[in-house]
């Protein structure tokens, strides 16, 4: 086991350099001057090549990037542009919010996900099965904005029970765990939930169908097993592609919430995503995009050893 | 294998992609299997018409849908002469939800064509040629797998800056990696198999050999996921262009329509939810197709 995690480990390495390198990139790729946000319009030349040394844009690029790198390792990712402040500082704040509302959205879409998925692969080709499939299919096809915008239409427009944007009363800085704080999140959890529930009801149905075809099943029940304990096996069989799968979801509620927190106005990382595009804070872009990916390696390196601690199978593979 | 009866479009199908005869019985029967599929059906006509209005929309009779008005602005659902009611600019909303169709089903479709291409030649390449060929492009594919899709898209395109070309191509770079990944995994599954081997030994090229006997045995397979891929693909083009990032106003397209009636979800809600309301009808139907399609080409069953 731990020669297996240190194998995995060693191997994400050269995973986060490449992401590091596309982060670094995607600034370069930017049309225009990267200067151009912190010069003023009437600059003289000799002020931009001034600027331009200062922030090492007249190096070649490698080097560029292993001094961004070597920084970077150093935990200074530059300050943002817009606000002047340490971009890590403002990712990892923003993350937290992001952090909270993915393992709400978690909680709801993966214990949907995982009863409606073994309901229906054990009721398969039953009506059960044709309305817990619906669910999911549409879970997975439903444009999530456009839920959040149906949510907040009907839960704070016409009902008026849930507020339809923020994160907390207003007056209030940080996150806490009361009912004020809890009705902002209600909205947004539940729009973010339907694309992992979707997800996880189609992989746990699949599963399920096909454990319960195997022999060992029969076996089990010719045995005189009974049906609670039949399931007990499904689920231990189940459990280590089904974690995979809620892991990888995981990490894309993580990483790709920037448009559920565009319509509730939540301000995780997303937010801050859609901020540093628009106010061209390259800086900031950056940062966040890479803190977003790196949390998503490791999170799938996490879910691969977890994987591997379950089934003992997959190490030797 | 006998001769089934054909329709004009399962035949068609066959055409384009029979390499050989006996795969053309092939392509007959998933034809035969998906025109029985109820769902399948149900989901092609909804598409067809949603694709027909928008090319003929300028020939249906409606309404400007840039002409907008100040004194018939956020009509309600079921006002005369505007069916659908009128945008915050009074624009018709019925005519820009068909005009609307021309640009998010370009935007949203497009990405994955062109992604089916480049990624489907790059998996080929890699899982034919092997060694350090196939270790280069797939472990290039592995970086963009680091990535969340939507935080590559919106990466992407938020350095390139907004604009439809730009969002195309954030997509398409999206995808590629996941079209090479499927390709590279087809392609060695059949590459050592016989009539590979035959093809070798009498002669034939690497290109032969792999536009020939790898294209026509892997396609399908890469077709499927590919399909299967427009409706994320729908989705995240029209989210880019909700979050600013594609299509620029006075444009009719639904992702773009959706986030300026954002602010009227307070006066006229319903009309604010329509154009969302065509993204996932297209979306769910590609996706039900796309399953259709999967459990037709699934002979075994």
């Amino acid at each position: 086991m731990l020669a297996y995690t240190a194998r995995r480990i060693v191997y994400v390495v050269p995973i986060v350099i490449s992401v590091a390198l596309v982060c670094f990139l995607l600034v370069h790729i930017t049309p225009g001057d990267p200067l151009v946000a912190v010069l003023p319009a009437d600059a003289s030349q000799e002020l931009a090549a001034q600027l331009r040394a200062a922030y090492g844009f007249d190096r070649p690029l490698p080097v560029q990037f292993g001094l961004w790198l070597l920084r970077a390792l150093h935990g200074d990712l530059g300050n943002s542009i817009a606000t002047g402040r340490p971009v890590l500082a403002e990712v990892m704040r923003a993350v937290g919010n992001t952090v909270t509302l993915a393992i709400a959205a978690a909680i709801i879409g993966f214990t949907m996900g995982v009863l409606l998925g073994l309901i229906a692969g054990y009721f398969r080709e039953t009506w059960v099965d044709k309305v817990a499939t619906s669910f999911a299919i549409a879970g997975v096809s439903v444009p999530h904005y456009w839920l959040g915008m149906l949510l907040v239409i009907i839960f704070s427009v016409q009902l008026n029970w849930l507020p339809a944007v923020g994160a907390g009363p207003s007056g209030s800085n940080s996150w806490a765990w009361d009912w004020a704080h809890l009705k902002y999140l209600v909205l947004p959890a539940i729009t973010t939930s339907v694309i992992p529930m979707g997800i996880v009801t189609r992989t746990v149905r699949a599963l399920t169908g096909d454990i319960l075809s195997q022999d060992f099943v029969e076996a089990l029940r010719a045995k005189g097993l009974r049906e609670t304990g039949v399931f007990r096996h499904v689920i231990k069989n189940a459990a280590p592609t089904a974690l995979a799968v809620m892991g990888l979801q995981l990490g894309y509620m993580l990483g790709g919430s920037i448009l559920i927190e565009t319509v509730f106005s939540w301000p995780g990382s997303g937010f801050l995503l859609n901020s540093a595009i628009f106010q061209r804070d390259l800086p900031l872009l950056q940062g966040t995009i890479l803190i977003l990916a790196l949390f998503f390696v490791f999170l799938n390196l996490l879910v691969d050893i977890a994987q591997a601690a379950i089934d003992p199978r997959i190490k030797r593979g | 294998m006998s001769e089934l009866p054909l329709s004009a479009t399962a035949s068609d199908a066959a055409l384009q992609a029979a390499p050989a005869t006996k795969a053309r019985g092939y392509w007959a029967t998933v034809g035969r299997r998906i025109m029985r599929d109820k769902v399948s059906m149900a989901c092609a006509l909804v598409l067809l018409l949603i694709f027909l209005s928008a090319i003929l929309a300028p020939w249906l009779g409606l309404e400007d849908p840039y002409k907008g008005s100040m004194i018939r602005r956020l009509r309600h659902i079921g006002t005369t002469g505007y069916p659908l009611g009128t945008d915050e600019l009074g624009r018709d909303m019925l005519a820009r939800l068909i005009y609307g169709g021309r640009l998010s089903l370009v935007i949203g479709i497009l990405p994955v064509i062109l992604a089916f291409c480049i990624g489907t030649s790059l998996g080929i390449i890699a899982g034919y040629v092997g060694g350090k060929l196939n270790t280069a492009i797939m472990r290039t594919v592995d970086v963009f797998y680091a990535f969340p899709s939507v935080l590559l898209a919106i990466a992407i395109s938020g350095a390139l800056g907004a604009g439809i070309l730009n969002s195309i191509v954030a997509l398409t770079i999206v995808f590629v990696p996941q079209i090479t990944r499927v390709a590279e995994s087809v392609t060695t599954g059949v590459r050592n198999m016989d009539f590979v081997e035959a093809a070798r030994a009498s002669g034939a090229g690497a290109f032969t050999i792999m536009r020939v006997h790898i294209l026509g045995n892997v396609l399908g397979a890469i077709f499927v996921y590919a399909t299967s891929l427009i409706s994320v693909s729908m989705i995240l083009a029209a989210g880019l262009s909700f979050l600013g990032l594609g299509t620029k106003p006075p444009e009719p397209e639904w992702g773009l329509m959706l986030n300026t009636l954002r602010t009227a979800i307070y006066v006229n809600p319903w009309v604010a939810a329509l154009p969302g309301a065509m993204i996932f009808a297209v979306s769910i139907c590609f996706n039900l197709l796309s399953d259709g399609l999967r459990s037709a080409m699934d002979i075994r069953n």
